[in-house]
């Protein structure tokens, strides 16, 4: 008890040592919920090691005090504010810049927008469910486990508010080392393996994009790593075609997209469950969220020539990924494949780059993080009371637990996309997205040719012929659908190998005598899965409501990369040697009556009123 | 009524939510629940929802007669209950449209699943899982009553997929046993084959028209200035439409699930895989006639399917043994005849049959339960026999069904089939197209008019651009087809007159063909397992008095008239673009001889079936046994239904699964193993390498001299450097 007292205490002292530390401005509640979690760990280093209880109660109170202080940043969020003329982004609830690093111009400054606002969310949401669930999970080092957990939370929400690339680095890179550990220290038989694999290949591409950040810092010569500087520096066709291969390497190794996905199932299949469901919903976010907030708008020039290997990339992944995650044998190896694929539809989305594809990008993260954290909740609830992951050791559960096969398929069924639940609209509005984008079009280069080269690799003639009043045209139109179609055969496939798992896992009849005697499900595993069965429902029938926080936003980061792709466009073929590069490849043309909806409650209000 | 505006006519929402609520109720608490009240819930939130939807059709009524035609989609009520997705120009409403065709439809899953409801609480009576049985069937009407009443595709597709998954809980419903868990695992999977295409369809039309609302698209498609644009993607968009209806309507080539599908309760059968479900395809073609009927090619694809579906399952349906099966098929061949009539342009006619069929069908599907409910869950029809004096209630409305789907004049399934085959021998539907070819030669300038030949499937389109659209006859594969399909058609109902007498005929006459146990058990069922089958049973013979043949209802008293062919007067503003573009049949004004002729051949096909099923299986048993010693192998192939199943595990189950294990090696010998691998191996072991260069050994210093003297040689002479 004396432990709970001194942490509440501490999180009592919060507010005032952030006033305090604030200066101007608003109250900081991003920088209240980043850092919330160090007085968590703070506490935690008091409570003796053999106070199991104690530490975990502590960690899990934390993690819910943090909660908490996020709903005020969605309480304070104003969707309604939009961006200036030109501007990408929005960012609202700042905090800073203050002075961290002066000698090279490092600053610490956070803030939210409609992109990564519900990402923080996400995490503050799954964090208790997470830690709620290590209960009976883990035993032995809790208190360094717990520590970990809570490092870790630091470092992803960090990540997700920095407006000052360099410190997005360096939150980016303490995500690793907790994950790295929990993965070593507390996963399973080939543990070690595990970790330095899913270590080595961050590390790798991360080290590619410091690189990177370095090159762009060191061009603007403003002495500055803020995120909105960066953006400002033009840079020509060659550089930014390197430095989004750096980019785009780091954040597709830790999406995964194909080919880079292969430390990710072995990650998973030996992460504790804790780590699983951290890593899976909101540590793959951060490469989605990089995508679109660094590499798509620091570079549009290369983009145009890079976005239809991206979507290609993508559709290789979704079908992939499903493909595998059909012949698994081990259910934990089969929903880590499925990230692969659900994630392959997130980024199809966001490079589709029209309104639909965006949200639809965003919704597959939110969604994907629930829903395939809660399978892998499911998964280690089964692992505990039979400690086996093989399909073959299981079925006709259902018999035996009523109420996990109720969660358990809800949750299968909204990761499986079934409309109405949270895996639906991602997944529609992703495909919808790419079905309607004109900005998938090979160009004539296969790969970069330096200037003035003659090694153009030309593709067959361009498809000019259109009828006039025929509008599905042979052109960027019909790549764009190709692309869709394929997508779509990952819906299908979704399908199939969760229900097949399902009907292995759940139904038929009892073949193991160890099935019969699981335990019903403890009114903690209720708990934990109560809140993401709800979640799953509510974002499947209400989707509007966390829409409308992106849509502003949505609509500024479309206006923006529309200008600067369409500038790249005339100045390429303005360009003679570069001209034939661009055909009618443009980011979809914004609708001109878009009012953006995100002010939903004051458009309710104004309702109200009329 | 004149206090709720059209738009917001709320007993729309009223009529979704009350299943709705039941389910949650029964879903929350119903282990809980006393099992009397678990059924008061189920059945009084369906007795909700048809009282609702009674007003919503008189509301209908009423809106319909001070209708001014003003944006030309007919009288029509509609909600918006509240604004579920936008993002950009996607504006998606949870939006409700109740039109004479929606009526239709609700009216039917209402009042058909009121009644089943009720005859389920007599089935399930033993259950210990009842509370789960009844949620899930009331979300299923929910899911379906979305379907219907969707007013965007969206919503339509939300239904769409709710009652897959409704039929995938039901038809698992036992999921103990292995095989029924796998056949509601097939119903969903084969299912999502057809939402796969039913979605990239949606995509199509979203990217020509820009919206999913049934009355903006309507507009587009009926406008002059517009159709033009929809013109082009209406085969597309159709086609792929159309195969997501075979999957949910089960029609070749994605029919496969629906017999597996009878592994479920027998009352789930018959509202799910009988009268509602499987009825989704046709409804949401005939919703959306203004755009099939674009494509004439398209239509011609949908006759053609429809009809090869209705003989395939009906020639089936004749050497299945189980009750349910040759049901099961016999449903499939049903609605075969349902899309024959859409691909023929007579929507009317679909409609007529959809609706008999779900009162009979139903009626086959509950009088088989009370057959197996009696014989302790008994299904195969060789052990029945001579039940006709044991069950007489249940025998005295099995007959009436099946002298309806016989189609035996005065009862029900008579009338409609009569009119599907009437109308596809006599419409011309592949000339449907004219009017919009009118439509674009008025807006296209003179020296482009060839390029409306690149828009229609080119030989139509030629040959009606050349006769001015005048000549009937000159499309001579369409008049082909129309005899086809019309003689198709004919010939499966003599089959299916034949099958279901069979049917009928080894389960309630002769002798009882069960052991002595059995037998000594067999008994009438329940009340409320009666109840519902006598009123289905005054449906199956009257529900076809509302669409008399023409060449009858003339002699009908005048004010008679708008009843003995109310469902085409009924549903005239909703098919009215499809009328409009339908020219006049190909036998004339007011064809009287032909269509009794039509009628008269009908009659005598089914009496030609039942009259060989009375011989076979009354008059001399023995023959059946002969049949089947000379045609053994025709009987293998029928039993195995054509191996259809066996051919798709072969070229589709299997080699996906193959291309899953052969990406798995890949993944885990190329990707990671050769390509992460040999990364990793050359970084730890390039050290090792370099190191071993300098080795101080002068004899191999000699060589690497000599290979680097040699490389240099060849680069100097060869130009490369």
């Amino acid at each position: 008890m004396v432990e709970l007292t001194s942490m509440f205490s501490a999180l009592a002292a919060q507010p005032m040592l952030a006033q305090a530390a604030s200066g101007e401005g608003g109250f900081p509640w991003l920088t209240l919920t980043t850092f919330g979690p160090l007085l968590g760990i703070l506490a935690l280093m008091f409570i003796p090691r053999d106070q199991i209880e104690a530490l975990r109660n502590t960690a899990l109170l934390t993690t819910i005090g943090v909660f908490l202080v996020s709903l005020g940043i969605m309480v304070n969020f104003d969707p309604g504010v939009a961006a200036g003329a030109g501007e990408a982004f929005k960012f609202q609830l700042e905090h800073g810049p203050l002075e961290w690093i002066p000698a090279l111009g490092i600053q610490y400054y956070v803030g939210v927008d409609g992109f990564s606002l519900w990402l923080v969310m996400l995490t503050t949401f799954l964090m208790p469910i997470a830690i709620w669930s290590t209960y009976s999970a883990v035993d032995k080092y809790v208190k360094e486990y717990m520590i970990s957990l809570l490092f870790l939370q630091v470092g992803m929400i960090g990540a997700l508010v920095s407006l000052d690339v360099f410190l997005f680095y360096i939150f980016w890179e303490v995500m690793l080392v907790p994950m790295y550990l929990i993965i070593g220290i507390w996963g399973g038989k080939d543990r070690v393996k595990a970790a330095i694999k899913f270590f080595l290949y961050t590390m790798l591409g991360s080290v590619l994009m410091l690189v990177a950040i370095l090159y762009v810092y060191l061009q603007a010569g403003a002495d500055s790593f803020l995120y909105t500087d960066l953006l400002a520096v033009e840079l020509s066709y060659t550089e930014q075609f390197f430095l989004l291969a750096a980019f785009f390497l780091a954040f597709a190794i830790k999406v995964p997209l194909f080919p880079f996905h292969t430390w990710l199932p072995l990650a998973h299949v030996q992460a504790p469950t804790a780590g699983s469901v951290i890593l899976a919903a909101v540590m793959l976010k951060l490469g989605t969220y990089g995508l679109i907030r660094y590499a798509f708008p620091l570079f549009p020039d290369a983009l145009v020539v890079y976005a239809p290997y991206i979507a290609l990339l993508a559709v290789i992944g979704i079908i992939y990924g499903a493909l595998l995650a059909l012949v698994q044998e081990n259910v934990k190896k089969l929903v880590a494949y499925s990230s692969v694929s659900h994630l392959g539809f997130c980024v199809l989305g966001l490079i589709a780059m029209t309104p639909a594809g965006l949200a639809g990008g965003m919704y597959v993260m939110l969604a994907h993080g629930i829903a395939t954290g809660g399978l892998f909740l499911c998964v280690g609830m089964l692992y505990e009371r039979r400690h086996s992951k093989q399909i073959a050791d299981f079925g006709g559960v259902s018999k035996v637990m009523p109420l996990f096969a109720a969660f358990f398929g809800i949750i299968m069924f909204g990761s499986a996309a079934l409309p109405g639940l949270a895996g639906f609209v991602g997944e529609f509005l992703s495909l919808l997205g790419a079905s309607q984008s004109h900005f998938l079009s090979f160009g004539e280069y296969l790969f970069y040719a330096p200037n003035g080269s003659e090694t153009t690799i030309p593709l067959p003639e361009r498809f000019a012929e259109v009828n006039p009043v025929d509008s599905v045209t042979w052109g960027p139109e019909m790549t764009a659908f190709i692309f869709t179609i394929g997508g779509t055969l990952g819906v299908f496939l979704g399908a199939a190998y969760l229900l097949w798992m399902f009907k292995r896992v759940m139904f038929g009849a009892i073949k193991h005598d160890a099935v019969r005697e699981m335990p019903r499900l403890t009114v903690r595993e209720i708990g934990v899965l109560l809140p993401i069965v709800i979640m799953i429902i509510f974002m499947g029938v209400y989707p509007k409501f966390f829409l409308s926080y992106m849509d502003p936003s949505m609509e500024a980061y479309l206006t923006y990369m529309d200008e600067q792709v369409t500038q790249a466009v005339e100045s390429a073929e303005a360009d003679e040697e570069r001209a034939p590069i661009y055909g009618e490849v443009v980011v979809e043309p914004l609708d001109p009556e878009w009012v953006p909806e995100g002010s939903m409650w004051d458009r309710a209000l104004d309702r109200v009123d009329e | 009524m004149e206090t709720l505006y059209a738009d917001e006519f709320y007993f729309l929402g009223l009529i979704v939510l009350a299943p709705l609520l039941g389910a949650i109720i029964n879903g929350l608490l119903g282990s809980r629940l006393p099992r009397k009240v678990v059924d008061w819930v189920a059945c009084g939130a369906m007795a909700f929802s048809f009282v609702f939807a009674l007003i919503s059709l008189q509301g209908l009524v009423n809106h319909g007669a001070n209708y001014d035609g003003e944006d030309g989609f007919g009288p029509h009520l509609t909600y918006t209950v509240y604004q579920w997705i936008f993002s950009g120009d996607l504006q998606a409403d949870i939006a409700f449209l109740f039109d004479p065709l929606t009526a239709v439809m609700v009216l039917v899953i209402t009042g058909v699943g009121l009644l089943i409801h009720i005859y389920s609480v007599g089935y399930m009576a033993d259950d210990p899982d009842k509370w789960r049985y009844f949620t899930y069937l009331n979300l299923f009407v929910f899911a379906m009553l979305l379907l219907v009443l969707g007013q965007n595709m969206l919503v339509t597709f939300i239904g769409w997929e709710g009652v897959g998954l409704c039929s995938y809980l039901l038809i698992g419903f036992w999921y103990n046993d292995e095989q029924k868990a796998a056949a509601g695992q097939k119903a969903f999977i084969v299912n999502r084959v057809g939402d796969f295409f039913f979605i990239l369809g949606m995509f199509i039309i979203f990217y020509t028209a820009g919206t999913w609302d049934y009355l903006e698209l309507h507009q587009m498609a009926t406008s002059t200035a517009t159709v033009a644009q929809l013109l082009p993607i209406a085969f597309p968009a159709g086609l792929l439409i159309f195969l997501g209806c075979t999957g949910k309507s089960a029609q070749i080539p994605l029919y496969v699930w629906l017999p597996d599908a009878m592994a479920g309760p027998t009352p789930v059968s018959a509202l799910i895989h009988a009268a509602t479900m499987v009825t989704a395809g046709i409804f949401l073609l005939c919703r959306l006639n203004w755009l099939i009927t674009l494509s004439p090619a398209l239509m011609a694809i949908i006759a053609v399917t429809g009809a090869l579906t209705a003989i395939v399952a009906a020639s089936i349906a004749i050497v299945q043994n189980d009750i349910k099966r040759v049901l099961a098929y016999s449903t499939v061949s049903q609605l075969g005849f349902m899309f024959m009539a859409v691909g023929v342009g007579a929507f009317v006619a679909a409609i007529f049959h959809l609706m008999t069929h779900a009162f009979f069908k139903a009626l086959l599907f509950l009088g088989a339960g009370s057959v197996i409910h009696g014989m302790h869950h008994e299904q195969d029809i060789r052990k029945m026999g001579g039940l006709r004096k044991l069950m007489p209630w249940t025998h005295a409305t099995f007959a009436a069904a099946t002298l309806a789907i016989a189609g035996v004049p005065l009862f029900a399934g008579f009338y409609s089939k009569d009119l599907v085959l009437w109308n596809s021998l006599a419409n011309t539907h592949v000339l449907n197209v004219q009017g919009v070819i009118e439509n674009i030669r008025a807006m296209l300038p003179e020296d482009r008019l060839q390029e409306l030949e690149v828009l229609l499937t080119d030989e139509v389109a030629a040959a009606i651009t050349d006769a001015g659209g005048e000549a009937v006859e000159v499309v001579t594969w369409a008049l082909a087809l129309n005899w086809g399909v019309y003689l198709v058609g004919l010939l499966t109902a003599g089959l299916t007159a034949f099958y279901m007498f069979r049917l009928y005929f080894l389960t309630f006459w002769g002798e009882n063909r069960s052991d002595e146990e059995t037998r000594a058990h067999i008994h009438e069922s329940p009340g409320s397992m009666v109840g519902p089958l006598s009123v289905l049973g005054v449906l199956s013979v009257i529900g076809g008095y509302i669409g008399w043949p023409h060449f009858l209802a003339r002699y009908f008293p005048e004010g008679l008239q708008p009843y003995v062919l109310g469902l085409e007067h009924w549903l005239a503003d909703v098919f009215l673009v499809a009328d409009q573009y339908r020219l006049v049949g190909r036998f004339g004004e007011s064809p009287y001889l032909p269509e009794a002729i039509s009628a008269g051949a009908a009659i005598a096909i089914a009496g030609a079936g039942i009259f060989l099923a009375y011989v076979m299986y009354i008059k001399r048993p023995e023959l059946p046994g002969v049949i089947h010693e000379r045609t053994t192998r025709l009987y293998d192939v029928l039993m195995n239904k054509y191996f259809v199943d066996e051919a798709y595990d072969f070229l589709f189950v299997k080699p996906t699964l193959w291309l899953g294990k052969a990406s798995y090696w890949f993944d885990r010998y190329i990707i990671a193993g050769l390509l992460v691998g040999g990364v990793a191996f050359m970084t730890q072991n390039l050290g090792q390498v370099l190191s071993n260069l300098q080795s101080g050994n002068v004899q191999r210093y000699a060589t690497y001299i000599t290979v680097a003297l040699v490389l240099i040689f060849i680069a100097i002479y060869f130009g490369v450097m």
